[in-house]
């Protein structure tokens, strides 16, 4: 469904990806870890359209996404949530959906419901303003507003960030019964061993650069990958 | 000069500060940079009318709300021409606001070149005021109101009740979600342009209405704009209205006990007084 294919890129003149390469089929969960500086955010980043684009190629779903504006390519069927700053906090609940639906509002009251289902927490809290939310609520907004225009891919950046340990678990069933409803997910963590075990695949990116991919389990398993990047 | 009548006066002067200050505090908080050239929209808006009324002959409603519209179009225009470009070479905020400082002083010389620098009136007739309870009012500060008025809930219906407010009410929260939101942000920006244009113009003509039409009457309003932004909290609509109300209403006041020649060092001094309280303006900022 998306391909990335040795993609160059970077925020400024500096490139942060040196020719990195992922593919995510339909209905799969495929999780992106390495250190920090690695790319991982930049590699979301590049994906929806918000880097400087230097070489290679991204298709989704057979089409080149690559100088397309984010706004488009969110058209064309893809979800992103970003690690910060990933709500309105002005805006209420409901009012961070409808701009989820903003490229087609007559589809929020039917998928309203879809996203209500995963996320009952927000059922009564529709009319309250997000900035005032906790930390963990707001996250569901956050996925909540990405999910509501029913995404083929949904890109998470750092979806367990700055939570709970009981949240985070609670978000990585939410995130399992979101990938159930038909929709694939890439996501960036830090929490590594957690996302990986709910993943299909895994990649590891160094430098800018893919350093192991595998089964997500067989990662979780590897000696080499459990020493250097999963705390042993 | 009764109480009431100055207050009567700071109101109606209130209304014009408010509506000039929505457009300068929504593009301010969108845009991240602070407009001088607003004042000098709110010079070009008067102008346009009086080219429609008074040069071209047409009936006074049809030149005010054509040129409510050209001036709508004209900022649209400076957006593609100037300001886009500028945003995708990610220019500072410090840059756009000393480009806007030209646009201001270009903008008003192109007035004086082709309007010259004298006085001008709206082709009208003198109104006599009524007399209300020891207070004149004369119809055209009664007109000045109530349109003012009617703008401003407007702008709340346009802000609340339908998609392209909240698509700009999203656009000051957080531009970047709202990019990755599916939000077409430059087809936004224009909308928020066109709005503040659009209520600047309005207000020139208001001012107009109530005093004469010169070259330097917007840019003499910057400075009390700016004051009714930053009281009412830079970005939030309503805090510019209030702001607005307030400013308008304090430099009317202190005329009651020090010469008019303070009024604008009177507001500023309410100005400092709120922010030292309140450092996010009245309204917060948001």
């Amino acid at each position: 469904m998306l391909r990335v294919d040795n993609v160059v890129a970077g925020y400024t003149d500096v490139d942060i990806l040196h020719g990195v390469s992922i593919q995510i089929d339909k209905n799969e969960i495929v999780t992106v870890i390495g250190p920090n500086g690695a790319g991982k955010s930049t590699l979301m980043k590049t994906i929806i359209g918000l880097t400087k684009f230097r070489g290679g190629e991204i298709l989704f779903g057979g089409e080149s996404i690559v100088g397309m504006r984010p706004d488009k390519i969110v058209r064309k069927g893809m979800g992103y949530v970003p690690q910060e700053r990933n709500i309105f906090p002005t805006l209420t609940v409901l009012e961070n959906l409808e701009i989820g639906v903003f490229v087609d509002r007559g589809c929020l009251d039917e998928n309203l419901g879809e996203v209500l289902r995963i996320f009952p927490e927000l059922r009564g809290r529709l009319h309250q303003k997000t900035g005032t939310m906790s930390g963990g609520e707001q996250k569901m907004v956050a996925v909540g507003r990405a999910l509501i225009t029913e995404p083929a891919l949904l890109l998470l950046d750092e979806p367990s960030s700055a939570l709970s340990p009981k949240l985070r678990d609670l978000l990585f069933q939410k995130i399992e019964a979101i990938n159930e409803t038909g929709t694939a997910i890439t996501m960036v963590e830090q929490n590594a061993k957690k996302a990986l075990a709910i993943s299909d695949r895994g990649y590891i990116l160094e430098m800018g650069k893919n350093r192991f991919e595998g089964e997500g389990k067989s990662l979780l398993e590897d000696a080499d990958v459990r020493g250097l990047y999963l705390g042993g | 000069m009764a109480i009431e009548q100055v207050v009567i006066n700071g109101m109606v002067l209130g209304c014009i500060i408010a509506l000039s200050a929505i457009g300068l505090t929504v593009t301010y908080r969108i845009l991240n940079f602070a407009n001088f050239a607003h004042g000098d929209f709110v010079t070009l808006g008067a102008y346009i009318a009086f080219l429609f009324s008074a040069i071209l002959g047409l009936n006074f409603l049809a030149a005010c709300a054509l040129a409510i519209a050209a001036a709508a179009l004209f900022s649209v225009g400076l957006d593609c021409l100037i300001w886009k470009p500028m945003r995708s070479k990610g220019a500072s905020s410090t840059a756009l606001m000393i480009l806007s400082i030209g646009l201001a002083i270009c903008l008003r010389n192109l007035i004086v070149f082709v309007f010259t620098p004298d006085i001008e009136r709206f082709p009208l007739p003198v109104k006599e005021g009524m007399t209300l309870g020891g207070v004149v009012i004369t119809p055209y500060q009664v007109a000045v109101t109530a349109v003012a008025v009617v703008l401003m809930f407007a702008v709340h219906y346009l802000l609340r009740k339908t998609s392209i407010g909240l698509a700009m009410r999203a656009l000051s929260d957080n531009m970047d979600l709202a990019r990755v939101s599916g939000i077409d942000v430059d087809r936004v920006v224009r909308y928020t342009w066109a709005t503040g244009m659009a209520l600047a113009a309005a207000a020139g003509i208001l001012y107009g209405l109530i005093t004469n039409i010169n070259p330097n009457m917007g840019w003499f309003m910057v400075i009390p704009i700016f004051a009714a932004v930053i009281l009412g909290g830079i970005g939030n609509p309503y805090g510019a209205m209030m702001g607005g109300i307030i400013i308008g209403l304090s430099q009317e006041l202190s005329t009651l006990i020090l010469p008019s020649e303070y009024k604008i060092a009177v507001s500023f001094f309410i100005m400092i007084v709120v922010l030292l309280v309140k450092p996010k303006g009245l309204m917060g900022g948001g």
